[in-house]
């Protein structure tokens, strides 16, 4: 039998139900051919982190959620249901994969101290001590309660604070609520650059 | 921003991504979303193949955007009011504009006082010592019942409709096409299609980015925008609008809750010094009507305020403490990003926190930001990836030997181990569920902002120290103090009763008795007791439009369209039934949730709720730097201003000590060619080089060289270029390129060289900083740097 790679297709086509031309039963192979390897993983709607158009992004994750197991990205892809995207994304939106298992990804808070020309690894604890320290520090040194002319100011003129444009509105809300209690004056995020 | 509600009252996009797609006309101008934000401009290219929608652009390139145009027009970098003040003249000239449109919704038809004036290059009320502008120069005229004083005809010399015919009369084709340096036929060109909207079944839209507001000029470029589409009739309508692409996830929603110096969340003000009482600065913030029919919805301003101290401060924010008016510091001048490294560059900031931010790359002038960060005492990064601010002291030509600072980095969780919600350009706030849990040894953003207050709270406790009340009486009462979920935080940002502890509907329930908190008004209704709206997914379409009210929550109360009573005529029948925003029906108005109230009458009140006149403002005294726009030139400009050479720049900007020394403020052979920087798809800003797809994509730093300039130099495509401003230098491979053409402005050839902003020293790959070029300078009102124009020189490297 002269087989051409359109009458394979035939043939293969209609031997799907059972028992094909080729003499064998090809059900399996379609069906294997059709495991998804999202197929056992969880959907997260999500949204996609660069520009502001706001794209909605499905994480596929596996794993059983079970306490101290760790569960795994394996997939993300745009929300076909979002009417902003409709599942499409840019060149960027389509890597975000690659962002959010990046090897990169830094795990360990890191010190440095004045003069010196490398990093050291400090604990979560130190690094917030010293964080609470220097931040007080700094505002008591700095601090203004009433300005030259008198007037009550309750300011702290020693320490910026910058960013973010990447986090959730909820961590904005925070960020600002914190620092303006802390008193100061000098925040800003990337909306200005 | 700053212009959007020195214009309109809010400053945000207008209208939304979806929505782009009704459009008749779209300006591309100051962006190129086809680059920077391909999802969101396929809307556009809805309009054009199901519309039959123009699509133009105007840029000094010729962009990926104007590659699917219909219409390009190349113009220099900074030249766009010039382009824009053109095409207002057009339109008056040529009578194109919606009368009914610009008689209903617009203050055409107020009377300016006699002191105001235009002359050589300033506006009446310039003060040369302050370098500032006495702003009573440019009041409205009253009547005797203290209300501005109106001529329905628009014919008074001094209505501010005659003052705007009167402004932009200098802005012929001729003047347009020398300053700018595209042809007069070009001009008219491209006036033809965008001018072509001023008609109840047209409408317009303008879509643009940081290519506006990057610049000494920025606000009024997006000024002059906004009075082109009141002209056209084209706020408050679907297919209409003046959209600001935002270039984060968050931008929206960061600046609405404000990590922004100035405001306040839902964009209250910080007190400022001379406010010694609550009083007095509730009078300074509360805007009073100026004519008798707007509903001027400012005028709630102490309900906002009241709840949000009683967000922030509960039981500790009494009526006899002014509701802890003193709990908040009263900065001592500007405290944006410019003065912010200004200060540390004078030596003046001891500390400075970074979170999810790159600020050295950010720039401007990194030679400048490397001697300031190196003044600091100390500096925390906190961000998911290694940055290059965090290395600072160990970036190439630095010696870390002389380095006193001490650096923090902290590695913090990443978007898809968080839940909580992104507000998109087009003021979507869209919830996102938490895919994974952060790897082990990292913290969320939320845990080390708890951690520091804690630990920050509990020092002052022990030790005592400087005023520390407010860190005391914040209200922290979360489940888990040390880490409080982001559906608390969404819940106390909506807002809720003290009383009953029920939660908002709507901000039109705050009070200013104490009785209701809420962390930001203008979120008043996100989260509710029906539930997280941000997180609904319903996708119906009922009106076609593109609204998807069920999807997501948008601010203000789930409006899509900003302003869209204006998007009805007089007595509230819309503009174009094909694209009705709200109609009247008699009883209350239906399609879009109103902007305005659900059952007041048309006639009963102004359009823009939001502001004092009740209407759009032509003419609009916000600014600091015109109630007009006006050419000036970037600082560092390749011509002098052919409209007034004895004031070429805006003469109300900001000089931070020692920046004149670094500029390059006269033309000359040193640094002969204009430049500009941008963004590229394939990454964006920073955080892109540790995308290995992406770097695969768009590995190297680059310089776009005209065909013409490479030739004259002697530079090869692909060969090596160097350039550099007053500031730094950057070294690259060179595109040789079609793209940008030369130009011919007053009188003279100028070149345009085009610059990429995505590298630095820490990265899958490495390349210069593009703002080791650019200039410390920014914009009159805003402060924002002028990235977007600036002089160089350039050479084969």
């Amino acid at each position: 039998m002269d087989i051409s790679r359109r009458t394979f297709i035939k043939a293969s086509v209609a031997g799907g139900a059972g028992l094909s031309a080729l003499g064998f039963d090809l059900s399996p192979a379609y069906a294997a051919v059709r495991q998804l390897k999202i197929r056992n993983a969880k959907e997260y709607r999500t949204v996609c982190p660069y520009c502001a158009v706001g794209c909605g992004t499905i994480a596929y994750v596996h794993g059983s959620g079970g306490l101290n197991t760790t569960n795994t990205v394996i997939h993300v892809e745009g929300d076909p249901d979002n009417p902003i995207n409709g599942g499409t994304l840019c060149p960027k939106g389509a890597s975000q994969m690659q962002l959010a298992i990046s090897p990169r990804l830094q795990h360990q808070p890191k010190f440095r101290d004045a003069r010196s020309d490398e990093w050291r690894d400090v604990t979560w604890d130190f690094a917030m001590d010293w964080f609470a320290r220097k931040f007080k520090e700094s505002r008591d040194a700095t601090f203004t309660e009433r300005d030259d002319e008198g007037r009550v100011v309750n300011r702290c003129d020693g320490i910026a604070w910058v960013g973010s444009a990447t986090v959730a509105n909820e961590d904005a809300y925070l960020i600002t609520k914190t620092m303006r209690a802390m008193g100061l004056g000098y925040i800003d995020h990337q909306a200005r650059i | 921003m700053a212009s959007l509600a020195a214009t309109f009252g809010r400053g945000a996009m207008t209208n939304h991504w979806k929505d782009i797609k009704n459009a008749d006309v779209i300006l591309v101008m100051g962006a190129n979303p086809a680059e920077n934000h391909p999802c969101g401009f396929k809307w556009a290219l809805e309009a054009r193949d199901n519309r039959g929608a123009k699509l133009v652009t105007i840029d000094p390139r010729f962009t990926r955007t104007s590659a699917v145009a219909d219409k390009h027009l190349q113009i220099r970098p900074g030249s766009d009011i010039a382009m824009l003040g053109g095409f207002i003249k057009h339109i008056l000239d040529n009578d194109l504009q919606h009368d009914d449109y610009v008689r209903a919704h617009t203050n055409a038809s107020f009377i300016v006082t006699e002191d105001f004036g235009f002359a050589d290059g300033l506006f009446a009320g310039f003060d040369e010592a302050a370098q500032s502008y006495d702003k009573t120069a440019w009041e409205y005229e009253r009547g005797p019942d203290g209300f501005v004083r109106r001529d329905p005809t628009l014919e008074h010399p001094r209505s501010v409709f005659q003052l705007l015919k009167h402004h932009y009369d200098r802005y012929t084709p001729e003047v347009v096409a020398n300053i700018t340096g595209c042809s007069e036929e070009g001009f008219l060109g491209m006036a033809d299609i965008i001018c072509s909207t001023g008609r109840a079944d047209r409408a317009g839209t303008i879509m643009y980015a940081v290519g506006w507001t990057m610049h000494t000029v920025g606000c009024q470029i997006i000024r002059t925008a906004a009075i082109m589409q009141l002209l056209l009739g084209n706020i408050g309508r679907p297919g209409g609008g003046i959209n600001a692409l935002r270039g984060h996830a968050n931008v929206q929603g960061a600046t609405d809750h404000a990590i922004v110096a100035g405001i306040l969340p839902g964009y209250l003000k910080v007190p400022t010094p001379e406010q010694q009482s609550f009083e007095a600065h509730l009078t300074d913030s509360t805007p009073r009507p100026l004519v008798s029919d707007t509903v001027n919805y400012w005028g709630n301003y102490s309900k906002f305020y009241v709840s949000l101290m009683k967000a922030w401060f509960g039981d500790h924010a009494t009526p006899e403490n002014d509701f802890a008016y003193d709990h908040l510091a009263k900065p001592g001048g500007d405290a944006t990003w410019l003065t912010i490294w200004n200060e540390a560059h004078q030596g003046r900031l001891e500390g400075f926190v970074a979170l999810g931010f790159n600020p050295l790359l950010a720039g401007p002038d990194v030679p400048r930001l490397f001697e300031a960060m190196a003044k600091l005492k100390w500096k925390v990064v906190i961000d998911p990836f290694m940055l290059d601010s965090a290395e600072f002291w160990k970036a190439p030509g630095q010696n870390p030997a002389e380095i006193d600072t001490e650096v923090l980095y902290l590695p913090s969780s990443h978007w898809i181990e968080r839940d909580g919600s992104f507000t998109n350009s087009g003021r979507w706030a869209q919830w996102k569920e938490k895919a994974v849990d952060p790897p082990i040894g990292v913290r969320s953003d939320t845990w080390i902002l708890s951690e520091l207050f804690w630990r920050v709270k509990e020092l002052y406790q022990e030790e005592g120290g400087a005023y520390n009340d407010p860190i005391q009486h914040l209200t922290w009462d979360y489940l888990n103090p040390r880490e409080p979920t982001l559906v608390e935080l969404a819940k106390e940002i909506n807002g809720y009763d003290r009383t009953s502890g029920q939660l908002l509907s709507s901000f039109g329930q705050l009070k200013d008795d104490g009785t209701t908190a809420s962390g930001n008004w203008i979120y008043s209704g996100s989260y509710t007791e029906a539930g997280n709206q941000m997180a609904r997914r319903g996708t119906a379409d009922p009106t076609g439009l593109g609204m998807h009210h069920d999807w997501a929550w948008s601010w203000p109360l789930n409006r899509r369209v900003l302003y869209n009573r204006a998007s009805a005529d007089a007595d509230g029948k819309p503009w174009d039934p094909q694209r009705a925003g709200i109609a009247w029906n008699g009883r209350e108005w239906i399609g879009d949730v109103p902007d305005y109230g659900p059952t007041t009458p048309p006639d009963a009140a102004g359009a823009f709720i939001m502001n004092e006149e009740g209407v759009a403002r032509l003419f609009s005294t916000h600014l600091a730097d015109g109630p007009f726009s006006e050419h000036y030139e970037p600082v560092e400009s390749p011509t002098t201003n052919p409209l007034h050479e004895q004031v070429p720049i805006n003469p109300v900007i900001r000089w931070y000590d020692g920046v004149r020394d670094t500029l390059a403020m006269s033309a000359g052979s040193e640094f002969p060619y204009a430049c500009t920087v941008y963004r590229v798809v394939e990454r964006e800003h920073f955080v892109t080089s540790n995308v290995p797809y992406l770097v695969e994509a768009m590995p190297d730093f680059f310089v776009e060289v005209p065909e013409g300039l490479a030739e004259e130099k002697g530079i090869a495509n692909a060969s090596r270029v160097r350039v550099w401003s007053k500031r730094g230098s950057v070294t690259g491979t060179a595109i040789v390129t079609k793209r940008i053409q030369p130009l011919r402005v007053n009188g003279k050839v100028v070149w345009t060289v085009g610059i990429p902003v995505h590298w630095g020293f820490v990265g899958l790959t490495t390349g210069s900083m593009a703002n080791q070029l650019t200039p410390f300078v920014g914009d009159a009102n805003t402060r924002c740097p002028e990235f977007k124009s600036f002089l160089v020189n350039l050479e084969q490297a």
